[in-house]
């Protein structure tokens, strides 16, 4: 299964990311992990500027906004 | 240029809705539908036209290009680029720790932090259409001077002192990193094409548009009531003459009133219209926006209580000597 992690110190982008991520999952229908990192020590050390981040398998793929629904279903599907 | 915007508010309110311009209900109509009008095609026009330009400017490469700069242009750089990049202020956390591991001096951190709600492209907008480029040009001037002050006052104490100790770890480490010679993520060069301009400007757009219209709507909503309702003359009569005391008053009146630029800009007006020095004005808006409970709270995970305290005296006297100074030379502009 694929985790998700999304940086973000509890923003409202960081809510709709982490609800489209689980969305777009339920949709196509593969069961994947949404994990949230609030602790500024956390993102730090992934080197993220600008939230909501996100981390798929500890690679940083995204950052600096809500992602789209097609960047989602090429990251699940990948 | 904007003349057309008061000639339709003049058909809506007078014209279609038959009120009387001399009636207070009519006056604080007209006002606020010419101002609601004129900010949001303003707002749609510049965001995008602006957007469209600094498209490829970010944090990132802010950081990159602060790094290693000596410090005397370091704060005035910091500033720049706070009035200039585009952050949402949910990412100061993030931004300050990613410019503190990198090795940049608290200062001009904050430098750049504190620049940056007080000074942006909406705020500057707003300041142009509603009080003129004088007025806007010494908003900006000022708001740089106390993102610059601040800084130097930060480091002249070693503010650093009062980080979080791991804060403090990634600040010395990336110092350490610095002068090793060990560059940290220098980003390539992005070029980015018209089209991917475009996209992103028509995103931002869309974006602040969707996040400031409820704060235009309520500050001239408010505007318009106080241009309408509070008594000609009652403002003028009572701080019209630039009392010492109510400079620090207005400061003070201004932290609880939590709001970004773009609310408090047209109160601002309206105020100073109705006889509000421009000092007094200038001190409580900045208080509303730069000095709000809920950021420096924000910052509490990686400060110390001392430094936050510090950081917001700080703030609230610039504020008031500004207020102070610009009411002083008001005769002289």
């Amino acid at each position: 299964m694929k985790v998700f992690k999304v940086l973000g110190t509890g923003c409202a982008k960081c809510v709709s990311t982490e609800q489209r991520l689980q969305q777009v999952a339920v949709r196509i229908g593969i069961e994947v992990g949404v994990e949230k990192v609030q602790d500024p020590r956390q993102i730090m050390a992934y080197g993220v500027m600008t939230t909501p981040a996100i981390v798929l398998d500890e690679k940083l793929v995204h950052q600096g906004g809500i992602p789209t629904v097609g960047q989602i279903e090429a990251w699940i599907k990948e | 240029m904007f003349q057309i915007f008061t000639d339709f508010a003049g058909w809506i309110v007078f014209g279609l809705m038959g009120l009387l311009p001399s009636s207070k209900l009519g006056d604080a109509l007209h006002f606020f539908v010419e101002d609601v009008s004129k900010i949001a095609v303003l707002l749609a026009v510049m965001i995008y036209a602006i957007a469209l330009i600094r498209a490829t400017l970010n944090v990132e490469r802010v950081r990159d290009y602060l790094l290693g700069k000596h410090r005397a242009i370091g704060y005035v750089l910091g500033s720049v680029f706070g009035a200039i990049t585009p952050f949402c202020s949910c990412s100061s956390i993030p931004v300050f720790l990613g410019f503190t591991s990198a090795g940049i001096p608290i200062g001009i951190t904050m430098s750049f932090l504190i620049t940056s709600p007080l000074i942006n492209e909406v705020a500057v907008l707003l300041l142009m259409s509603l009080l003129g480029w004088k007025f806007t040009l010494l908003y900006v001037v000022a708001g740089m001077a106390i993102g610059i002050f601040g800084g130097v006052f930060l480091d002249a104490i070693r503010a650093e002192r009062w980080l979080e100790s791991f804060a403090l770890e990634a600040l010395q480490r990336g110092q350490a990193d610095q002068s090793a010679g060990v560059n940290h993520g220098v980003k390539e060069q992005t070029v980015m094409s018209f089209a991917e301009r475009h996209q992103f400007a028509k995103a931002e757009t869309v974006d602040i548009f969707s996040r400031v219209w409820k704060w235009v709507i309520v500050g001239v909503g408010l505007g318009a009531a106080l241009h309408g309702f509070v008594p000609d003359g009652w403002i003028e009569a009572h701080l019209g003459g630039g009392q010492w005391w109510s400079v620090p008053a207005a400061v003070l009146l201004g932290i609880p009133l939590y709001s970004n630029a773009v609310g408090v800009i047209p109160v601002m007006e309206s105020l100073i219209v109705n006889g509000l020095p421009i000092g007094t004005a200038l001190a409580f808006c900045m208080s509303t926006v730069a000095a709000s409970f809920p950021e420096f709270i924000l910052l509490k995970q990686v400060m110390h209580w001392r430094l936050l305290a510090t950081l917001f005296v700080i703030l609230l006297v610039a504020f008031t000597l500004l207020g102070w100074l610009f009411n002083g030379l008001t005769p002289y502009l």
